[in-house]
């Protein structure tokens, strides 16, 4: 093994973390604000990814443009479940925590029956994009394009969320909210309607990245599954809630991807994740960056 | 200890002795394969719930990884017949010995995690389980292993020409995992379990040993959901490590309890006995042309129910009772 090998797959480990991260900041997003886990995110991702292929397939528009659309779609959809679905799962008053997992989790199972009655079960793919197939070569290593502009638009979109929370009134709200729901109501903030638009912009951030994921991955009614899990596991080595911990635990699950894949046969890539999640929350049970 | 909830125990034990007869009559009355077939399933995943709920309901302790032990359970009594002829029963009680020790060994760094990075390190090891059987060439890989035939016999646990031998054992291990959890409702055990659910800092204080009341949970549960792991491949008589410790087998536990009643005595078997004929049915009615309806179907009834029955089905009869009887018949 070369140090050209080596270096060429941290390289794309640390691009495919950039957009783990992407995947999963609006899930910690939504734990941070609500202590919600989303168990349909997976699903959340399917849907932009075929919504990005259909804006491809019926009116041709390459997904690096479609990818705006998609997010805001995918707003209206997270806002959309949280006042159909999860708000009244924040009522009950027994079971708390498995309403929220099974509530989310039936939520995603009728996602991918729905994606399945309309879509059919097929792979598609999406052939002819501006960036597909297209690599670019920094000193000997090759990038591929749509995974380096991900990445690009994973630290934009991080710069971007981090300016939105600590800069604007409705990123406040949404702090003052997730310290205190009861206090927020008594200067005139409406708890239900922070949460539906931290739900939209969880959505809209999966949204974006599923828009990226469309070019390179196929897509499938399935296709959340794989990554959901991988997201769960970057936001808990993160630190549930900790936007910046999923920044950092997306990275990470990147490179430890791409290291096992070079130690390891590729069907066992996954091994190494979940082994560094293990060892992490052995160390520290509430991940990298979570509150103690 | 009041007395009512004496009586609750001796009337559930008496409805629990009606029930299991009139099951085992079952047979009598239903010749149709197919639907001794969805008997079989029922019977099997009220088990593997009523287990799953010892840890996961009493406990309060998610696992949405047990899959691994009813994998572990199908594979040491495989392993074990197919390489070495050893009987399917001593495979059985190996691979239920062994799930529980490593429920313990995975118990000793896992209880210290709390909400949901314990329920995500549940999931992880079973998935690092499925994944190293998949590449484990010895154990037959991704292709999984045939179970030879030896013809019919209860002593190889092996049976071709009926299916009512499976029923029998279905049935016994349903009523043996009932019988396992309502004993130790009333044990020490059971107390120190709902006082660790509720509070675990407050029941430390008072004298619980928290971690060992959790270990204890693991390894009752994780040996009861081997078992119907080890009865699962003898009734398929084909496993691959997808088909016996996919996600779906964690999923699968969990459901029939949370939809019955989690962490209650008739949740599991309320909800198999509802959930897993609707699946089976949903799915070869309406699922046969792939479209996703059974999904879409299945799905639903799991939003709706969870929403608006956060205490399960079980709940519909105490709140009935709770309109007929004087206030506190029930617990």
């Amino acid at each position: 093994m070369t140090a050209q090998a080596i270096i060429q797959s941290l390289a794309s480990g640390l691009l495919m973390g950039l957009l783990y991260g992407l995947i999963a900041v609006g899930l910690a997003l939504i734990f941070g604000l609500m202590d919600v886990v989303n168990f349909a995110h997976g699903e959340f991702l399917m849907i932009a990814m075929y919504a990005t292929f259909f804006l491809f397939a019926f009116f041709a528009i390459d997904p690096l443009l479609s990818a705006p659309l998609v997010a805001a779609a995918l707003f209206v959809f997270g806002a959309v479940v949280y006042l159909l679905i999860v708000r009244f799962a924040m009522r009950a008053k027994a079971n708390a925590g498995m309403v929220q997992i099974f509530s989310t989790f039936g939520l995603a199972i009728v996602m991918r029956g729905l994606a399945q009655f309309f879509f059919t079960p097929d792979y598609r793919s999406i052939p002819q994009s501006w960036l597909g197939g297209k690599t670019v070569s920094v000193a000997g290593i090759f990038l591929p394009e749509p995974q380096l502009i991900g990445a690009l638009v994973s630290i934009a979109a991080f710069a971007g969320l981090y300016f939105f929370i600590n800069r604007t009134d409705f990123g406040r709200a949404l702090e003052a909210t997730r310290e205190d729901p009861g206090a927020v109501a008594l200067v005139g903030i409406d708890k239900n309607r922070v949460f539906a638009l931290g739900w939209g912009l969880g959505a809209a951030l999966v949204g974006l990245a599923g828009a990226i994921m469309a070019v390179f991955f196929y897509i499938y009614p399935d296709v959340g599954a794989s990554f959901a899990l991988i997201a769960y596991v970057t936001v808990a080595l993160g630190g549930f809630g900790s936007v910046f911990g999923a920044f950092a635990g997306g990275i990470i699950v990147g490179l430890v991807e791409a290291v096992t894949a070079l130690v390891l046969p590729p069907s066992l890539k996954s091994v190494g994740i979940y082994a560094v999640y293990l060892l992490v929350v052995f160390i520290r049970p509430r991940g990298l960056f979570g509150s103690m | 200890m009041d007395k009512s909830f004496a009586v609750r125990r001796r009337r559930d034990l008496l409805i629990a002795a009606v029930l299991a007869v009139l099951a085992g009559l079952a047979p009598l009355f239903v010749k149709d394969v197919y639907v001794q077939n969805i008997l079989i399933l029922t019977l099997m995943y009220a088990a593997l719930s009523q287990s799953w709920n010892i840890l996961s309901g009493y406990c309060g302790q998610i696992s949405l990884g047990h899959a691994l032990y009813f994998g572990i359970g199908a594979y040491t009594t495989e392993l074990l017949f197919t390489k070495f002829g050893v009987l399917p029963w001593f495979g059985m009680l190996g691979g239920g010995v062994l799930a529980a020790i490593i429920a313990m060994a995975l118990g000793y760094p896992f209880f210290r995690l709390r909400g949901h990075y314990f329920v995500i390190a549940t999931i992880v090891i079973a998935e690092i389980g499925l994944l190293l059987f998949q590449n484990w060439d010895w154990a037959g890989a991704a292709l999984g292993i045939t179970i030879p035939v030896r013809g019919d016999s209860w002593l190889k646990f092996q049976f071709m020409r009926s299916k009512l031998p499976y029923f029998y054992f279905a049935l016994a291990l349903c009523c043996l995992a009932w019988f396992v959890t309502w004993w130790l409702e009333d044990s020490k055990w059971g107390f120190w379990w709902r006082a660790v659910k509720d509070n675990p800092d407050a029941a430390e204080s008072l004298g619980v040993v928290v971690f060992n009341s959790k270990m204890g949970a693991a390894a009752v549960s994780a040996f009861l959901v081997a078992i119907g792991g080890a009865f699962y491949a003898q009734y398929l008589a084909y496993i691959d490590p997808e088909s016996v410790m996919g996600f779906q087998f964690s999923l699968l536990m969990a459901l029939p309890a949370v939809l019955g009643g989690i962490g209650t005595l008739w949740g599991p078997v309320l909800g198999a006995a509802i959930l897993i004929p609707m699946t089976e049915l949903t799915r070869s009615y309406i699922g046969g042309s792939g479209r996703g309806v059974d999904l879409i179907v299945y799905g639903a009834l799991i939003v709706l129910i969870s929403l608006a029955l956060p205490q399960g089905l079980v709940s519909l009869f105490s709140r009935a009772k709770a309109k007929n009887h004087v206030k506190g018949a029930t617990r």
